[in-house]
């Protein structure tokens, strides 16, 4: 895909977000919004998948440990072709494979089973680590939360990580600066997040703006060619990026849009998609 | 009882391991820094490359072994009952049972036979933290006949097995040649008319002894072997209770939640009898020599047949 369409559909990805969570009538738009250039890259981009083969044992995995951001995730594989975009308007319904957080025997093409924090960053490492004993050569990649950084299992499986050199690892930190109860600052800073990675001997890449598709494809390729450490990603992205109500507030965490909202927030978003 | 020496389960979990080792390359076995206490050291020996030891950290290691076992692997995670079922109780539940994934739990060191340690690494709770997860298979070996047999089975088994081990060598009672093992199918060890005794793991060789007590005293004890807490063979703890109307449970577990409870159950529901749990009631452990603790505990066969005798 071309840089173009990668932007058109993160914003395809958001529009995604806010007809499920509407629908949903709950579910967590904030961290969705602000790691959709993410799941965007990696699904139509960085990984190495089939949508109508999902248990390929030869495929790329992704666990997304912040999985809460489910609906992030099933906007880009609905997008991707996993299932009908459709479904997405069932995500939380009682019946739907779409569960509230990524459930592997629910949703075909889901790689781990997350929702409890600080949990898919280990189940990521075992994936990484299964490839190099066996000579495999798929890539994991694994999205954690600033916020869920503060969970002592994720420097369990960082130090795993660094000490074991699982180089075909990707961990990406959704640095939106926000958790449920304020700043991140605020609440129990993991601040400096970059240094804590370099010091469990990762190979660290910053990205300024995690919502530039530019950005992001550059960080992605510097990971690749990165050999004999994992990488950490450590992304500066907005909360809410893309519905100018929540943008950078701590509200939209946990919250869905009500009719009126998500009028708005579609607008906003046929605007957006519009002028890419 | 046979002639054999006594051997602690952990043992048995190791040398299993090996044996498995050699006929399948997917199996895998992960430790937390205590690969010299679970006895997977031999299989470390055996097959270096296999073996990952992941410092302690156990709730890293069973989300790694999570990460394994959904890419083709077979992970045998190994630590002791306190920390597999504890500390990483939460990581068991959503990251191996959720996704129904294929990890092996071998947790030794489970029950007061841990012995001088003391209570904070006797895990009497572990049966129940574990039965209660759905999809989850729960086994607790009465020997080392039986330990192999159930590491095998475990790595036949799809889906996520508990395997709890002891510390304290143990009696042989499985060595006859008929001696089969299979995933929630109790064994009855001796047939009886009185009372039921339903026992597990180290507990069913001190049942055995404590069912020849009793029968010097003339009460025909049936002794019952549950090695699968769960799935439980409820047909077989039905029909014995049915057979001698009632009914004692004996495991080195706290009484609520593990086999006692399991096993009260189902009679409470579908068969209801006449019941005593022996097991560890509301206290924590102690630091001592195992055969002491279990005596103290009333967990020996002296300590059984009393309490049988009280309830007969």
């Amino acid at each position: 895909m071309t840089t173009q369409e990668l932007k058109k559909m993160a914003v395809k990805v958001r529009q995604g977000i806010v007809e499920s969570t509407h629908a949903a009538k709950c579910g967590h738009p904030g961290g969705s919004l602000s790691a959709a250039e993410v799941f965007t890259y990696l699904y139509f981009e960085e990984m190495n998948i089939d949508p109508k083969n999902p248990q390929d044992p030869k495929r790329d995995r992704f666990v997304l440990s912040k999985g809460h951001t489910a609906p992030g995730l099933y906007s880009a594989m609905a997008n991707r072709g996993y299932f009908p975009v459709e479904e997405l308007k069932t995500l939380r319904h009682t019946g739907s494979h779409l569960q509230g957080h990524p459930c592997v025997t629910h949703t075909p093409g889901i790689d781990a089973s997350s929702g409890s924090l600080g949990q898919g960053i280990s189940v990521a490492c075992g994936m990484a680590l299964s490839a190099k004993l066996t000579n495999d050569d798929y890539r994991v990649y694994t999205l954690l939360g600033d916020g869920e950084i503060e969970e002592g299992q994720v420097w369990e499986a960082a130090m795993f990580a660094g000490n074991r050199k699982l180089d075909n690892l990707v961990v990406i930190v959704d640095n939106n600066n926000l958790q449920i109860d304020g700043p991140i600052t605020e609440v129990n800073s993991p601040y400096p997040i970059v240094d804590k990675f370099r010091a469990f001997n990762f190979h660290v890449i910053e990205v300024a703006d995690g919502n530039d598709m530019d950005q992001i494809a550059a960080a992605f390729k510097e990971a690749r060619e990165t050999k004999g450490a994992p990488s950490a990603i450590v992304m500066k992205t907005v909360k809410g990026k893309g519905v100018s109500y929540m943008e950078n507030s701590v509200g939209w965490h946990g919250k869905a849009p009500n009719d009126e909202e998500y009028e708005q927030a579609m607008k906003e978003l046929k605007e957006v998609e519009a002028n890419v | 009882m046979s002639d054999f020496k006594p051997v602690a389960t952990r043992d048995s979990y190791g040398n299993a391991l090996v044996e498995l080792g050699k006929k399948y390359d997917n199996v895998f076995v992960l430790d937390a820094d205590l690969a010299a206490a679970t006895k997977t050291g031999v299989f470390k020996k055996e097959f270096p490359d296999r073996h990952i030891d992941c410092g302690i950290q156990e709730s890293n290691m069973v989300g790694v072994a999570a990460g394994m076992a959904a890419t083709g692997k077979v992970p045998f995670c190994s630590t002791f009952a306190m920390f597999a079922a504890g500390r990483a109780y939460e990581q068991v539940r959503n990251s191996v049972c959720y996704p129904h994934f294929n990890v092996k739990i071998g947790a030794t060191h489970a029950g007061i036979s841990v012995g001088e340690d003391g209570a904070s690494h006797q895990c009497l709770e572990d049966i129940a933290l574990m039965r209660e997860l759905p999809g989850m298979v729960v086994i607790n070996p009465a020997d080392d006949i039986e330990a192999k047999a159930a590491v095998e089975a475990a790595y036949k088994h799809e889906g996520p097995v508990y395997m709890r081990f002891g510390r304290l060598a143990v009696p042989i009672i499985n060595d006859n040649p008929d001696y089969k093992f299979e995933i929630g199918k109790g064994v009855t060890l001796r047939e009886g008319s009185d009372v039921s005794l339903i026992a597990t793991g180290l507990e069913v060789g001190e049942t055995l002894a404590a069912a020849d007590m009793l029968a010097a005293d003339g009460i025909k004890a049936e002794v019952i072997n549950i090695h699968t807490i769960k799935p439980l063979d409820e047909e077989l703890v039905m029909a014995t209770a049915k057979k001698t109307g009632k009914v004692v449970t004996i495991e080195e577990h706290w009484v609520n939640g593990g086999l006692g409870s399991a096993v009260a159950e189902v009679l409470s529901e579908k068969c209801p009898t006449l019941m005593k749990r022996i097991g560890v009631y509301d206290t924590f452990g102690e630091s001592g020599p195992a055969k002491e603790l279990l005596h103290k505990y009333e967990l020996d066969a002296e300590g059984i047949y009393k309490q049988v005798k009280a309830f007969l």
